[in-house]
């Protein structure tokens, strides 16, 4: 098993932190992982993007030029990386503020009104969650307890009564997809 | 007992193996992209448990000076940055290595020259292997390609730096500071007691104990025999390197008709077009010089006449390559394929570059 993903949007929409989670829940699952970020001053509002690789092999370059899996949530990312989704793979896309949806066929495309939904559960930071929740439906990669025994891990003690929220992010992230 | 297994950035790995492996003390001074080393340091507080001094200077010069200080007293110091600060440190550099002392340099590496970009790149090789200050001195160069050998090069550099009196460098590029895998860590050790500095460091300002003379650094010798006569040890010593200290790693040689070259974490993207190019029956191997200086040019020479042609890929306007020139003599094809101002190439690139170079040859049936 080897998935490569890409992850991109706008700095602020929880692009790095969601790759994050995915890369800890490699690791509890005793899996090889990279996580690769964008660290330019996209972080500080412009666009950003990081791919993670989950694998149960050892992985060579943590740079790729085609993706298993992306994750897309703006105009310029889904331009970017829709033609980079290789044949067969699945593209996940939040509709909102798109006016150029994807348009391929050879791939699954998996709109996911992310933002919507967050602001019903009155909460626009579960917006990463809900996307990996979506994310995990359609590509099990690792299980949503090792989400969490990962969230655990790392999230600092004062954040743990936090962990809950993102469960349900998470389960209404499936739903929607 | 089972090591415990940490998903960190390579940066991140530096200041926790620091830590582990007794330094005494690091001296920096923020710069993107390798910040995360004196963050975490911050962050870890290790004045608190094993002693070891952290200090932001005011300056990568004063950073720099207060790691030949430390150095002079026989102590574990080391200090990092990128580019442009390497660049102000190479004063410093030069007097520590003229001085004898060991110390470790860590170098995440930007887009230059100048200011440049804070993306990756690999654009101070020369710098690194070549001197960078002035005079005749070399640095033991490593360079990590994972996250795993960012937490292990430092313990390798500091042992090596003390083994030979000579600072050592980890020359890493901006993306295995950034990237985050798996690693662990090398196992705690306590610093060395005063006593083990004076025992294990008889050259160092430890006090004379009971010695008539005062052991004194310096890099000044304005008797040019006696100063050629510290040319000469100093040579001495990086001969001693060049025979015992080489090391690299090879993927997929053994039948391998063509050969890549390549450091760091772009070995990692060869490694992967190379992989996709056996699917397709071409067989590449790949050449990962670990040190950079010394260089494995005796290997290279040896695998020469086994191979058609060498493409060496590196984030700079090729520089490397004429390391490998040197060590191949020129009686194989080397070409070069690199990207520069931060951007990095993927394993489709590098590809793309190779069938570029030895396309014609790379499409023969009898490959």
């Amino acid at each position: 098993m080897k998935e490569e993903i890409i992850i991109a949007g706008f700095g602020g929409q929880g692009v790095l932190s969601m790759g994050k989670i995915l890369a800890y829940a490699g690791l509890m699952e005793n899996l090889e992982v990279t996580w690769m970020p964008s660290y330019g001053p996209e972080q500080r509002g412009g666009t950003a993007n990081v791919t993670v690789i989950v694998s149960d092999s050892p992985i060579s370059s943590p740079v790729l030029d085609t993706y298993d899996t992306a994750v897309l949530l703006n105009q310029q990312s889904l331009d970017k990386f829709e033609a980079k989704v290789k044949p067969g793979g699945t593209l996940i896309y939040d509709p909102s503020g798109i006016h150029r949806p994807p348009t391929r066929t050879d791939i699954k495309i998996v709109p996911v009104d992310a933002m919507s939904a967050a602001i019903e559960m009155n909460n626009t930071k579960t917006y990463n969650m809900i996307l990996l929740g979506a994310l995990l439906k359609h590509r099990p990669i690792v299980s949503v307890d090792a989400v969490l025994r990962g969230l655990k891990k790392t999230l600092p003690d004062r954040h743990h009564h936090l962990i809950p929220l993102n469960e349900k992010a998470i389960d209404r992230g499936m739903d929607i997809a | 007992m089972a090591e415990e297994i940490k998903l960190m950035k390579g940066n991140e790995a530096i200041a926790h193996a620091a830590i582990r492996y007794g330094c005494d003390g690091y001296f920096g001074y923020p710069i993107t992209p390798q910040s995360e080393v004196l963050e975490t340091l911050e962050e870890l507080m290790p004045w608190e448990t094993t002693g070891m001094v952290v200090l932001q200077a005011e300056s990568e010069v004063a950073a720099i000076n207060m790691v030949y200080g430390g150095a002079a007293t026989g102590k574990a110091v080391m200090t990092s940055s990128s580019s442009p600060g390497v660049s102000l440190k190479q004063e410093g550099i030069s007097y520590i290595a003229a001085a004898e002392l060991p110390a470790l340099i860590v170098n995440v590496m930007r887009g230059g020259p100048g200011l440049g970009t804070i993306q990756p790149s690999q654009a101070d090789y020369f710098q690194a292997t070549k001197g960078g200050g002035h005079g005749d001195y070399h640095l033991i160069v490593l360079a990590p390609a994972t996250v795993q050998e960012m937490a292990d090069f430092v313990g390798l550099g500091f042992d090596l730096s003390f083994k030979y009196r000579t600072p050592a460098m980890i020359l890493a590029d901006g993306i295995v500071g950034q990237m985050m895998e798996k690693v662990v860590l090398p196992e705690p050790r306590p610093r060395r007691t005063a006593e083990e500095i004076a025992e294990q460091c008889p050259w160092a300002a430890t006090g004379k104990h009971g010695r008539k003379e005062r052991n004194v650094m310096t890099s000044l010798e304005l008797e040019p025999d006696k100063m050629e006569v510290n040319n000469l040890r100093l040579q001495e010593t990086y001969k001693r390197i060049e025979e015992n200290e080489v090391r690299y790693k090879e993927y997929h040689v053994e039948d391998a008709e063509y050969l890549i070259v390549a450091f760091g974490s772009v070995a990692r993207i060869c490694l992967k077009a190379i992989e996709d190019a056996r699917a397709r029956g071409i067989k590449i191997g790949l050449l990962r010089p670990i040190t950079l200086w010394p260089f494995p040019s005796d290997r290279l020479k040896e695998l020469s006449s086994k191979i058609k042609g060498i493409l060496t890929v590196e984030l700079n306007a090729g520089q490397m390559i004429e390391d490998v020139k040197l060590a191949v003599e020129c009686k194989i094809p080397v070409y070069h394929f690199g990207r520069m101002g931060g951007i990095v190439p993927n394993p489709g690139e590098v590809m793309n570059a190779f069938n570029n170079c030895f396309g014609e040859a790379s499409n023969n049936s009898d490959l």
